[in-house]
């Protein structure tokens, strides 16, 4: 999710836009980065992927499913909301909408992955790191994203990623997610 | 949906989208308080300010502990230390207060209209805490948000309110939530006191609580004021508890799956018997606890968008 | 010697049953026959197309002085009126000092005499000081030159004392005016009891609550055989009491305010104290029962009940604010909208004698009347002429309306009081 990332604002036409990963593609980057997960973390079991609504949910419950196949381990998810941890409440115009977070608890001795779809200015992941944080102390933060679109304004960077994809600032990536849009996988930029 | 409301004045103004849009807010809200750390930096830099010209300690803490657990700075003002006692009209002290950066004021008045009145005039968000025999929206929230997290729903459950309706701001709120939701609403209590002109707002009213309780789904039950109102309006306590009082033995014609509420402060041995109070069926501790999220998710929603 | 003539509008003086196109003459403040006109410079008003009507009487009023100078004065009043359209006004005992007593009347007929542009006549206070316990004294009001005698803004409750008040202004010969409010059915009251009042939390006003004192005072007028007038009717009950002690010959009588025909309590609901006056606004059916009781005669007497207060006192919580609104402004060009033009209850020939003749006749006034050799008061009358109500041009110091921004049809044009102009449009 992008900090800039305003769900209400109607998509632009869809003619605009240009397709940059379609559903095959999407299916090997998340599979790769679920084997790179397998590879950096010898205990599995003390991972958790705490996925950012919406998008992020969905590619954590992904992850979590071929990282069952791959090392047949029912690995944990969560939702961690970063709505109510931003630092831009009261200078917008229109309010994000808060989610519940649901995490394992306690988070000590765990890794939780923050798993979202885009990865922007890194506010987000900021807010996200603030909101676990005010569950407990987990051994370690870790950071998967489906896209990095680059123009970072926090030292944050990802340790797994579907994706590098250069980008203006004003350009728009959009993903689109079946089981939360109910169209086809697939991720768009959108150029102003 | 969309929320762009400053101020919560009433229930009866909201949608039934934007009341199901608070109690879905307040969803996310209820999970911060199981937290290790029992606080979000929402409304971090912003001063909300608990103007209460009628005495109320447990909407005002409950305010209180929902600011804080949002990061806002708080003042309390209560009726003994604010000026108003001095002669200064409402509009004047809440003016002042704006002159100070208040972003949020939660005002409880004795006037109906009070609220709305300053709403007009501030730029300031401004939340209804209690206005006269008005509303309470904030109490209607939460016990509509204690039927739905009980029961997984509102519409077609058949709410009893029991008690001083005629008075009772929280009956109000009630009855328009409740209504637009689509529960089914009774009215129970002394004829003096729940006059038949409620029956124009959409609920059915009745004197007779037997043949109300069997089929309720949800007994909630008003504290009653003997000593605060006219006298004219009832005999007397004891005759009160005799008619309409929740007692142990009325208390079996319930549904097993009837929730009783009560909004507090509890009368024990007046509406409501202690057994029935602490029973199974009870969830008045659930509405505090839920209280504190739908005024984390109110507070959130009304001071959260820029002015 | 001076004169003046009217020309070219349509005379309408109930008094005299007419209702014509003539030229109305007037020669030293009194009105005269045109043969008197001999060499005196006259000055001529063109009236056509106007209704040429006896000066109109507002007889409920408040003047806010002695006391309230900073709500109105009885200068400002006046000026209120004149703009109104009209020439007498009867001003109502609850000052400070109350007028309850012989000086404070001399005060106030004194300073009318000096500062007001329109005829100001007081009323005296029934009880002392207003409270309802012990009887002012009457008789001296009387010599003091009140035109009535009345507790306006509150009401004796003690029924005995009601009794001997009516009973004692018989023998001065001053008819009783009675804002009709039985104290503990209304209580805490603020607005009608009904739709909106349970709705909105706040406490109710029952209609009973005025139809018990119109009661008592139907067996009053009876028992003492002397005239009672029930100040500003608003529930249906009370024009049905009205009506049927009238056919039974009682002497008792109603007034009408605007707000209570043009208005229904549906109006509160945004807590706007404008809208907020005493007896409150009332349901749809009590409206139309004053319509009837207007069309039919049960209620004759039409009156504003100016009740002026400062912005910043009706500016504060629905329930703290003081009741009434100003309407000696408005109140023609309301009667004249809803009642003629809107609702076709009355001709203008009828609504001009509920403000003329009908005051005067009940409170024996030289005045209401376009007969030779009565005072020249006259009010010019537009009845077709379309205008919007702006508060902020009121001569009143007040601004208490609820009727900001409307359109109306029909109002006055110009005012002369004992042949003077003293307001012209």
């Amino acid at each position: 999710m992008q900090m800039d990332d305003k769900k209400h604002i109607a998509s632009p036409a869809r003619t605009s836009g240009v397709p940059i990963m379609d559903a095959e593609a999407i299916w090997r980057a998340l599979r790769r980065i679920a084997h790179e997960i397998i590879e950096q973390n010898a205990d599995l079991k003390s991972v958790v992927l705490a996925g950012i609504p919406l998008r992020g949910v969905e590619v954590a419950h992904r992850l979590a499913e071929f990282i069952r196949d791959v090392a047949k381990i029912d690995i944990e998810t969560g939702t961690i909301d970063v709505a109510m941890h931003r630092d831009d409440v009261g200078t917008r115009a229109e309010l994000p909408m808060v989610h519940a977070s649901k995490l394992p608890l306690p988070l000590e001795h765990r890794t939780v992955i923050i798993v979202d779809d885009v990865l922007f200015t890194g506010r987000t992941v900021r807010a996200a790191m603030d909101a676990i944080s005010s569950f407990g102390r987990p051994a370690r933060i870790q950071l998967a994203a489906l896209v990095d679109r680059g123009h970072r304004e926090l030292p944050i960077r990802a340790d797994y990623v579907g994706k590098n994809l250069p980008t203006a600032t004003r350009e728009q990536i959009q993903v689109r997610l079946q089981n939360v849009d109910q169209e086809p996988d697939a991720v768009w930029l959108f150029k102003e | 949906m969309n929320w762009n409301r400053k101020d919560l004045l009433g229930l009866r103004e909201l949608s039934a989208d934007e009341i199901n849009f608070i109690l879905e807010t307040a969803d996310a809200f209820k999970q911060v308080g199981t937290r290790e750390i029992k606080k979000v930096p929402a409304l971090r830099g912003k001063t909300l300010v608990n103007f209460f010209v009628e005495p109320s300690t447990r909407t005002r803490t409950s305010f209180e502990l929902a600011a804080f657990r949002l990061s806002a700075d708080v003042i309390n003002i209560s009726a003994t230390t604010s000026s108003l006692t001095k002669g200064e009209t409402l509009k004047d002290t809440a003016r002042n207060l704006e002159a100070l950066h208040a972003d949020i004021l939660v005002l409880r008045h004795s006037s109906a209209g009070a609220a709305q009145f300053l709403a007009q005039r501030l730029k300031s968000s401004v939340i209804n805490a209690g206005d006269g025999a008005h509303e309470h929206p904030t109490q209607g929230l939460l016990d509509m948000y204690t039927i739905r997290e009980k029961r997984g729903r509102i519409d077609n459950l058949h709410v009893v309110i029991v008690g001083d309706i005629l008075f009772s701001r929280v009956a109000r709120s009630n009855i328009f939530g409740l209504t637009k939701l689509g529960a089914r609403v009774t009215l129970v209590g002394p004829s003096t006191l729940v006059p038949r002109e409620f029956e124009k707002l959409g609920v059915t009213v009745s004197n007779q609580i037997d043949k109300v309780l069997p089929d309720a789904d949800v007994v909630n039950l008003l504290r009653i004021q003997h000593e605060r109102q006219r006298k004219e309006y009832f005999p007397g306590i004891s005759e009160y508890t005799t008619l309409f009082g929740l007692t142990k033995e009325r208390a079996k014609l319930l549904k097993p799956n009837c929730l009783v509420m009560h909004p507090g402060p509890i009368n024990r041995g007046v509406e409501i018997d202690s057994e029935v109070a602490d029973g199974l069926q009870s969830v008045i501790l659930d509405q505090v606890t839920n209280g504190l999220a739908v005024r984390m998710a109110v507070l959130y929603l009304c001071g959260g968008i820029a002015a | 010697m001076s004169a003046i003539i009217i020309r070219n509008g349509r005379v309408i003086d109930p008094a005299n049953k007419r209702d014509e196109v003539v030229d109305l003459t007037i020669v030293d403040e009194r009105i005269a026959d045109q043969s008197a006109i001999k060499n005196q410079k006259t000055e001529t008003i063109d009236a056509k197309g106007l209704i040429v009507a006896p000066g109109l009487i507002d007889m409920h009023v408040h003047l806010r002085e002695p006391g309230f100078g900073h709500k109105e004065t009885i200068a400002s009043g006046a000026h209120a009126a004149a703009a109104g359209g009209f020439t007498t006004i009867v001003c109502m005992p609850n000052t400070l000092p109350a007028a309850d007593n012989p000086a404070t009347i001399a005060w106030i007929k004194d300073r009318a005499n000096r500062t007001a542009s329109v005829n100001v006549l007081p009323t005296g206070a029934i009880s002392k000081n207003i409270a309802g316990e012990e009887l002012a004294p009457i008789g001296s009001l009387g010599q003091a030159g009140v035109v009535a005698i009345t507790d306006d803004g509150h009401c004796v409750q003690n029924h005995e004392l009601m009794r001997r008040a009516v009973e004692y202004a018989r023998m001065v010969g001053l008819p009783v005016l009675d804002h009709c409010q039985d104290y503990n059915l209304v209580g805490n009251g603020v607005v009608n009891e009904g739709y909106w009042s349970t709705l909105l939390g706040l406490p109710g006003w029952p209609a009973a609550g005025e139809e018990a004192i119109v009661m008592r005072n139907i067996l009053l007028a009876e028992l003492c055989d002397h005239h009672i007038h029930c100040q500003h009717i608003s529930a249906a009950g009370s024009v049905r009491l009205i009506r049927e002690a009238q056919a039974r010959g009682v002497k008792i009588s109603g007034e009408v305010c605007p707000h209570h025909i043009a208005l229904t309590d549906e109006a509160i609901q945004n807590f706007d104290t404008n809208y907020k006056m005493n007896p409150p606004l009332r349901s749809k059916a009590d409206v139309d029962a004053i319509l009837e009781g207007i069309a039919d005669g049960t209620l004759s007497i039409l009156c504003s009940d100016h009740a002026p207060h400062a912005g910043f006192e009706k500016e504060v919580e629905f329930d703290q604010a003081p009741f009434g609104i100003v309407g000696l402004e408005t109140a023609l060009g309301i009667f004249i909208d809803q009642l003629v033009h809107k609702h076709h209850k009355i001709d203008i020939v009828r609504l001009i004698k509920m403000y003329t003749l009908e005051p005067a006749k009940l409170l024996k006034l030289d005045a209401g009347t376009l007969s030779v050799g009565a005072p020249a008061d006259v009010t010019l009358i537009a009845s077709d002429l379309e205008w919007t109500v702006r508060t902020d041009q009121f001569q009143s110091l007040s601004r208490n309306s609820p009727f900001d921004g409307w359109k109306l049809k029909g109002r006055a044009v110009r005012t002369i009081v004992n042949g003077k102009t003293v307001w012209s449009l």
